[in-house]
Order: structure tokens, then C-alpha cells, then sequence
């Protein structure tokens, strides 16, 4: 293994925006290549992590269980972790679910659409299916969060400056023209 | 703790270089043989409840959250939605030609960035020139990164035409990501001088490694033909809208077309806002994603697929001159009927991302982008349905706005919903064809599905209107049900 620094990432309930948000850092991914070691991430292959990770990024906040879990995990093995966007810090969208008892929203999705042909008339409910949260929770009332890199999704040179700050050792000063609520 | 309500629980990691999350079981009897196997997802965000009670021109804004991948797609399909709502579905040529500019900049990073991202490692590392062992290249090869250190120079290409489209999206949409442009009857902004002529200037390089990636696409399938063609591969219906007056290819606009697998007509050009008639969606239970099928062939034999490849087997011809060259090589191969193959997704993806960049080019000259006539209304309406071809195929917008201005109906269907049923007779095939023996998932089988799911680009962050994080687990069962082996992608 490499001596680079290892970064991992993952997108937990959101969008893949800020992923998204991520790649738009443009070429300077291939110079983050130089950097750093990607280890799990939904743009590589890795089933598991590799190693013990300098830094991991998460997108979204937990809306199941395998949330929690996996966000537990990413605790474990990073020295650094990161709340990337607006849900992984306070939910985002998906929290707009949290005034509304689950039940009426499965019922309104399966039962109740327009169109929809439910001969049992049953919400899924397969074993398969992972168990939802009573509500969408931020990341870091699940685990401690050591930075917060807002926006809906952040801008990609928010996220490449917290990146070099965070490899280098050199305090970031946030940009105040970059914080855009809409 | 946060507490939990009755499904039971099961460990759930991501699925990569699929833009969502996804999660594969797969069933054998006591011969070892697969009697089943599904593609299920596993989460729920319920957008089309919480939506209820806000204001409608919210909406363009707050739906788009459900992709940060293809965000333009619910932006415009609820845009035209609401449109409709204050009575401005008939656009200022300024206002529809900046959206039709913005959608065809997301079809042109969306395009690049699934092929060149994420789906290019299966293409470019074989360890024996076969598309067999191409997709069982080692785990550390199979990413975007790898790409680079091998194929600099197209890894650079893949980046910079993502980025041009982003700059298109940046540039109508105000950001690249969840964008304000569209407003309902129109736009809230046209295209400056300077942000053309920026555009204008890298617009011939895009072109010129459009017909690249196409090339690629091409000659990779056209090599691998007899390996590709049965890969995963059936006969089906095919779904698109296509342009009203003449069944031109059209990504923004047009009526819904339906063809059987020979080329019949099923669906002859309907005016979309009586989808009802034509779709209906069944629910099973062991999926979030319901299942869509053609009314008139009822769920069992109604199912079809949606997206490029159906979009090609649809339209009747494709308005700009390069790609209608391209359509009609890929039609030569199946001699002018529809094509089942696939794997062809990728060949005709890449022939509608040179669409893109032709008819982005087009835009760009035309005066009207500077026009300052940018909304129109008329009179009130109640309820409304909004179409679009997203990167990944039709998507469905259906809302009722009450006289407070606020939504009381939401119906989503994505993309990715329509192509569930093909996707679980991909992943079917695959696994039927690929697993034989012994006990153990075979080296290699894990990606084999992978490939099958990810011909279709599929967006499950789309798909379920969803909460949260459902990787790719592959399962594999006895004919007791007993787990004998599991294989995860992905994660912790």
C-alpha cells in the first residue's frame, strides 16, 4: 500500500449531488490522483475498506439503519471525518419527511398514487428491505463530525480548498460569496 | 439512538459506479441451478407526500433534489409541469430555447459522465481481448483513475466534456447543481454575449471528441458482437416521447411512442398529459420501485424499456446530420428493426451525445438565446403533467395545484422505474448464464451483473424518491433458503 494520504467517501441519504459537486473539481481529480489513495468510494470498485483512511467524506444524513451503520463504520476507520452538504449536516430535503408520520407517506406512495396497480394492497415489506428510521437524522447526532462543508451541493472549489486544508495542515478561511442558499 | 419502525433489518452497503444504490439476490434449487433472481431497492424518501402543502413554483426546486446526478431533468419536467399551472405552456422562443439548451448540457455531461466515469473501465481493461474476461479486470483497474494512468488522454477528454456540460447547465441554471433557471412560463434568465462566446469557443473540440467516444462505443460492441449480444439481452417494448409533428428524436418535448419488439406500434403518438391511460404501476412487495407497464397489454406482457436504446428504436429519424448517420449505422445491424441488444445502451447513448453537442452548437448561434421575452401566463389550471426524456429515459410529472397555490397531488415516475422490470430480467439472464457449478459465486460474476445494471445507466437515487444508502449485496441461496455465500460491493 501506498504511503499517500487514503480518502474515502459515501453518499448516505442524498442526492449524489455532492459527489457530483466533487467531480466538478474537473481535472484537478486526476491531480487529487497524485495526491491521494481513493479507498471505498462509489466511483471505484473497493467492497470494503482498505486501510485506515486519512479522511472520509459523507453525503447525506441517515434515513435507515444501514445508514447508521455504515456511518459508524466510516467513524471507525477515519482520522477525519467530513459532513459534505446540506443533508449530512441537517438533513437537507429528506428531513422535509420528518413532520409526516412514515405510514402516511408508504400509503400515499403505494396505495394512494394515481396509477398504481396494488391488487394486495400491501405498502413492500420484504424481509429484503431495510428498516427506515422514524426520521431523518444529521450526521453528526450519530457520530462526532470533525468539519462541516455547507451547501446545496457545496461548490466543487469549497470542497477542493477543505480538501488541500485537510491534507496539508493549513487552516482553510471560508469564502463568504460561496455560501449560496436558494 | 434514533428509533425504528416493523421492516426487518439487513446489511445493505453501496453499489458502485451506478449512480444510486442497489442490492441483487439470487435463488437456486437443490441442482445448483438459478431459479430467481432481483434487483431490489431498498429505500424510500417519500418526496411525493412532503411535496403536499407547499407552494407550486417551489416545486422546479425541491423535486430536483431527488438527483444531483440528472437535476435538470426534474427541474424542467416540473417546470413544464407548472407551466401549465399559470396557464404559460406556450413558451417565448427565448425561454424555450434556454431550457432546451440547459437539458441538452445535461444530456452531454450526464452522457460523458456515465461513460467515461464510470463504465469505461469495463471497455478498456480486458485481460484477453474478450468482453467475458473485459469485465473481470482486476478490482483495483475498475475505476476512473485507473482510466487516467492508462488512457490520459481520454480521461481528460471524459473530464472536460463533463465540465463543458456543467458550464452549459451553469451558464442557463444559474449553478451546475440544483439550478434556478426555469421558472414556471419560462426562464429567469437568457444567455449573455460572453457566456455564448464561451461557450462557442470549446464547442468544436466537444464535437470532435463526441465523434471519439462514439467511435469507441461502436467499434468496443461492433468487436464483441457475438460476446455482447446475448449478454444479458431480450426482447421488449420500447417507450419514448418523440416530436409530434414528424416522430423526430426529441429530449424536451414531443408525444408518447410505444413499439413491440419487431417494430409494431403500441402507443401512437398520445398527448402525454393522458399518461393514465397509457402506464399503469404495480406494486410488489419486495421492492420500493414499483413495476410500470402498457395499460393495453395489462403487467405481465407490458412491460418495456425506456431511455437511448429505446429512444432510438422509437424516433423515426434524428434531426441533426452526424447523429442520424450514427442511427442509421446502428440501425443496419438489426436491418431497420428495433434492437434488443443490451448492451447496445452504451452505442446509443454515445450517438445521442453527439446529438447533444450538434444541436448545442445550433443553439448557441441562434439570436433568440438573447431575447428578453422570458415568461408568458394565461389562464389558471388545476392539474397538470410534465414530460421529459431525462438521460435515462421518460420522465413523469403529474401534480394538482389547489387556489392557495399549494401542491395537493404528486406522481414521480423516474427514469430508472420504467427499466425495472428489464434490469431484473438483465441481471436474471446474467446470473442463469454465468453461474454454473460449485457453491460459491464465481470470480468475476459479481461484475458480470454490475455490467448487465449498469448498461441501463441507471439512476437509483432517482428511482425510489428515496432515503439513503443501498449498495449492490449479491446473495446467494440454497434451495433451503440458507445464505451458502455473499459477495458485497462496496462498503463497510
Amino acid at each position: 500500500m501506498s504511503s499517500k494520504a487514503r480518502i474515502a467517501t459515501v453518499s448516505l441519504a442524498g442526492c449524489f449531488g455532492c459527489h457530483m459537486s466533487i467531480l466538478d473539481i474537473d481535472q484537478r481529480i486526476l491531480q487529487l490522483a497524485d495526491l491521494v489513495e481513493f479507498d471505498r468510494s462509489p466511483i471505484n470498485d473497493y467492497k470494503d475498506f482498505q486501510g485506515r483512511c486519512a479522511v472520509g467524506i459523507v453525503e447525506g444524513g441517515c434515513c435507515n439503519e444501514e445508514n447508521v451503520h455504515v456511518l459508524e463504520r466510516f467513524r471507525r476507520q477515519c482520522d477525519v471525518l467530513v459532513s459534505l452538504g446540506d443533508c449530512a449536516i441537517n438533513g437537507g430535503i429528506p428531513a422535509m419527511r420528518n413532520n409526516i408520520p412514515l405510514r402516511e407517506c408508504l400509503e400515499d406512495a403505494y396505495l394512494k398514487s394515481p396509477g398504481v396497480y396494488n391488487p394486495a394492497g400491501t405498502v413492500p415489506n420484504d424481509p429484503e428491505l431495510p428498516l427506515l428510521l422514524n426520521r431523518l437524522y444529521p450526521c453528526h447526532e450519530v457520530v462526532r463530525i470533525d468539519h462541516f462543508i455547507p451547501g446545496c451541493p457545496p461548490p466543487a472549489d469549497a470542497i477542493w480548498d477543505a480538501l488541500v486544508g485537510l491534507l496539508t495542515g493549513k487552516p482553510v478561511a471560508p469564502v463568504y460569496n460561496r455560501l449560496k442558499y436558494d | 439512538m434514533p428509533t425504528s419502525e416493523t421492516i426487518r433489518k439487513h446489511t445493505i452497503l453501496p453499489l458502485t459506479r451506478v449512480e444510486g444504490h442497489g442490492k441483487v439476490t439470487i435463488h437456486r434449487n437443490g441442482d445448483g441451478e438459478v431459479e430467481q433472481a432481483r434487483l431490489h431497492i431498498v429505500e424510500f424518501r417519500g418526496f411525493e407526500r412532503f411535496i403536499l402543502g407547499r407552494p407550486y413554483w417551489e416545486v422546479p426546486v425541491i423535486v430536483q433534489r431527488l438527483c444531483g446526478i440528472c437535476p435538470v431533468s426534474h427541474h424542467l419536467a416540473a417546470a413544464k409541469a407548472m407551466d401549465r399551472i399559470v396557464g404559460g405552456e406556450r413558451l417565448t422562443p427565448t425561454a424555450e430555447k434556454i431550457r432546451r439548451l440547459m437539458h441538452h448540457g445535461q444530456m452531454f455531461q450526464s452522457h460523458a459522465l456515465h461513460f467515461f466515469h464510470l463504465a469505461s473501465p469495463d471497455f478498456l481493461f480486458g485481460t484477453d481481448g474478450t468482453a467475458a474476461s473485459a469485465f473481470s479486470a482486476p478490482v483495483e483497474q475498475r475505476n476512473v483513475l485507473a482510466v487516467a494512468a492508462r488512457h490520459p488522454d481520454l480521461a481528460v477528454q471524459g473530464v472536460m466534456m463533463r465540465r463543458y456540460g456543467q458550464e452549459i447547465i451553469r451558464a442557463t441554471a444559474g449553478k451546475k447543481i440544483h439550478g434556478t433557471g426555469a421558472i414556471p412560463g419560462g426562464v429567469n434568465k437568457n444567455l449573455s454575449l460572453s457566456e455564448r462566446d464561451a461557450l462557442l469557443r470549446d464547442a468544436g473540440r466537444m464535437l470532435a471528441w463526441a465523434r471519439g467516444a462514439l467511435a469507441i462505443a461502436r467499434d468496443f460492441t461492433m468487436d464483441h458482437l457475438v460476446e455482447l449480444t446475448p449478454f444479458g439481452s431480450f426482447d421488449s417494448n420500447h417507450l419514448s416521447l418523440v416530436r409530434g409533428a414528424d416522430g423526430a428524436l426529441d429530449l424536451y418535448d414531443g408525444v408518447l411512442r410505444a413499439v413491440d419488439k419487431d417494430g409494431n406500434r403500441l402507443v401512437d403518438d398520445v398527448d402525454y398529459q393522458r399518461y393514465l391511460e397509457v402506464v399503469g404501476e404495480e406494486v410488489r412487495p419486495w421492492s420500493y420501485m414499483k413495476f410500470p407497464f402498457l395499460k393495453k397489454l395489462g403487467p405481465e406482457q407490458g412491460w418495456y424499456r425506456v431511455g437511448p436504446l429505446a429512444r432510438l428504436n422509437t424516433c423515426s429519424f434524428i434531426d441533426t446530420p452526424e447523429a442520424e448517420a450514427a442511427r442509421r449505422t446502428f440501425l443496419s445491424l438489426t436491418k431497420g428493426r428495433p434492437n434488443n441488444v443490451t448492451m447496445c445502451y452504451h452505442w446509443a447513448r454515445m450517438i445521442e451525445l453527439l446529438h447533444s453537442i450538434e444541436s448545442i452548437r445550433v443553439l448557441l448561434e441562434d439570436p433568440d438565446l438573447q431575447g428578453e421575452d422570458l415568461v408568458v401566463t394565461g389562464p389558471r389550471r388545476e392539474e397538470t403533467v410534465g414530460v421529459i426524456e431525462a438521460p435515462r429515459g421518460t420522465l413523469f410529472h403529474h401534480y394538482r395545484v389547489n387556489r392557495n397555490d399549494e401542491v395537493t397531488l404528486c406522481n414521480l415516475i423516474v427514469s430508472t422505474t420504467h427499466n425495472n422490470e428489464p434490469m431484473n430480467r438483465a441481471v436474471t439472464r446474467v446470473a442463469k448464464d454465468h453461474l454454473r457449478g460449485g457453491d460459491g459465486i464465481p470470480e468475476g460474476l459479481l461484475n458480470h451483473i454490475e455490467v448487465a445494471i449498469r448498461a441501463y445507466d441507471p439512476c437509483l437515487s432517482c428511482a425510489t424518491h428515496a432515503v439513503g444508502g443501498m449498495p449492490l449485496i449479491v446473495e446467494l441461496h440454497d434451495a433451503d433458503g440458507v445464505v451458502v455465500d455473499r459477495r458485497v460491493r462496496g462498503g463497510g
